[in-house]
């Protein structure tokens, strides 16, 4: 396989019951840069990127076809290591959803769990993670007061700091920014610029400027199924679809 | 807001309805407070009851029975049934089983409490004599735990059921287990309706008196053990008033029980209070 390509998609197809929510996609998701998933609701964007760290096991009555390839093995298998998948491919969701506990102790939480009690070190890994997801200099003096106490802007980038200290590789971002007000959403874009270089980001948005401002590939899905799968460039100046032009000129969605 | 003429009366109506519910509680109170509080001093607490055949005595021993009875009913139910909510809310789909399990506790909610205290008898004092000794705080305190189960139970549930998808999901999402997610996140949110449920099992547990009457055995002494027979406030209050007449022993011991209940009520609201005002930081 490419050695530039950190998952790669053949032939998935999801069905919620009798209702097929994913058609036949297969898409390979570049290493160490933005993915965007554009679409209008309902596209089957965000089952899509739940599908990478296998969240739609939570759903009652799911069936998946197909490979999602992570690493040289199919995640989709019986026998994955789902809670080390999840270590690696973390995701954040489109509301702000901070554990009602304090800030340090929802950073605190992904290391704790995977069993890290040291004091000291995970003083550095709240630290460092916050820093990381640029939200150390508004918390550093108040790392014991509710998480819930932070505007939303805020919360949603603890919640990315919180997936930063478990160390994973690929983030995954459900419309991270739909919630949030523009000068809150133009730090979390910032703040994807800087994590690319260590990180493979797939976010799904509903809006098509952040798409061209984040990311580097772009992904057009409309009713399950892949329309058309390009450079951001390309796919917004020169789409080679119909339904893509019309979607990305404005004509729906 | 000016409100209309022709809904004033139904508004009224409506008015009234509210306040006679709190005239009701408020009457009930006063009327027990007033004519038991007077009776209630620290003799009256820690005396042991007079014996057979005559009135007055303290109602020590029919607290300590109380306080028996409860525990082993929380103590046996309380797990149960927080474990049974986890269980049904976290680890089963809504389906045909679980539908038939909160049924199931829906009924054994509604069935009569004297029909219990059949079973109880039938079934600790009968047939587990050997085990429970027969008439005992013991038996008493299990018959009464199938009261509190289905009510924590319930409660429990819709606790959990309120803890928000999004706080599970954020859980695994960062690779804990579920396990960890219920015991980290799942029931820490869920907590204060937790509690509610077994203090409202509490509550049920010390105000209850037919299913106790078939099974604690009703002996006025100091209770030496669970094996023991024992007679609890309810029960007291019972006796005292049908086999002598001692109206005013009834009162004491109704208005202790209405101050612990209430005691109890107030003292975990404020805390519970106080836990939810600390997750949500304020």
């Amino acid at each position: 396989m490419d050695d530039n390509v950190e998952i790669s998609v053949k032939n998935l197809s999801l069905w919620f019951g009798k209702f097929q929510a994913l058609k036949n996609i297969s898409i390979a998701i570049p290493k160490n840069e933005v993915t965007a998933l554009i679409g209008p609701s309902g596209c089957g964007k965000s089952t899509f990127i739940k599908t990478l760290d296998r969240m739609n096991d939570l759903v009652d009555n799911v069936r998946i076809t197909g490979e999602v390839i992570y690493k040289g093995r199919n995640i989709l298998d019986d026998d994955t290591d789902v809670v080390q998948l999840r270590k690696e491919i973390g995701m954040v969701f489109q509301k702000p959803n901070p554990f009602p506990k304090s800030i340090y102790d929802n950073v605190a939480y992904g290391p704790r769990v995977h069993g890290i009690k040291d004091r000291k070190a995970l003083n550095d890994i709240v630290e460092g993670s916050l820093r990381k997801a640029a939200l150390w200099d508004e918390v550093s003096d108040r790392l014991n007061e509710s998480a819930l106490r932070l505007s939303g802007g805020q919360q949603q980038r603890l919640c990315i700091a919180r997936l930063l200290a478990v160390e994973p590789n690929v983030l995954l971002m459900d419309e991270p920014a739909s919630a949030l007000d523009p000068i809150a959403t133009s730090k979390i874009e910032d703040l994807l610029y800087e994590l690319k270089r260590e990180y493979t980001i797939i976010i799904v948005t509903h809006n098509m400027q952040q798409a061209a401002r984040v990311a580097t590939h772009t992904a057009f899905f409309l009713l399950g199924e892949l329309i058309e799968y390009a450079s951001t460039i390309d796919l917004f100046e020169r789409p080679r679809d119909k339904r893509t032009e019309d979607y990305v000129t404005g004509k729906f969605g | 807001m000016p409100v209309k003429r022709r809904e004033m009366v139904p508004l009224a109506l409506l008015w009234a309805s509210g306040i006679a519910t709190l005239f009701i509680l408020i009457v009930i109170l006063a009327f027990i407070l007033a004519n038991g509080l007077p009776l209630v001093n620290w003799n009256f607490l820690t005396a042991e009851p007079s014996v057979w055949g005559q009135t007055g005595g303290g109602i020590y021993s029919t607290i300590v029975a109380t306080l028996a009875v409860t525990g082993v009913s929380l103590a046996v139910a309380g797990p149960i049934s927080v474990g049974g909510a986890i269980y049904l809310n976290e680890y089963t789909k809504e389906n045909f089983l679980r539908r038939i399990i909160r049924q199931a506790a829906e009924i054994l909610a509604g069935i009569p409490s004297i029909v219990v205290g059949l079973f109880g008898f039938l079934f600790f004092v009968i047939y587990l004599a050997p085990y429970t000794g027969g008439w005992s705080v013991l038996s008493g305190g299990l018959t009464l735990a199938f009261m509190v189960l289905p009510i924590s139970l319930r409660t429990s549930e819709e606790a959990l059921k309120t803890v928000p998808a999004e706080l599970r999901e954020g859980s695994l999402g960062l690779g804990a287990t579920k396990w960890q997610a219920i015991t980290t996140v799942v029931v820490p949110t869920a907590l204060p309706g937790i509690v509610t449920g077994l203090i409202l099992g509490l509550g049920r547990a010390i105000g209850e008196t037919a299913a106790i009457l078939l099974t604690a055995g009703g002996a006025l002494n100091l209770i030496n053990s669970l094996y023991d027979p024992g007679r609890p406030m309810t029960l007291h209050l019972y006796d005292v008033l049908t086999e002598y007449r001692d109206t005013s022993t009834a009162y004491g011991t109704a208005a202790v029980l209405i101050i612990a209940i209430l005691a109890i009520t107030f003292i975990t609201d404020w805390l519970m209070n106080r836990y939810t005002n600390k997750l949500k930081g304020l």
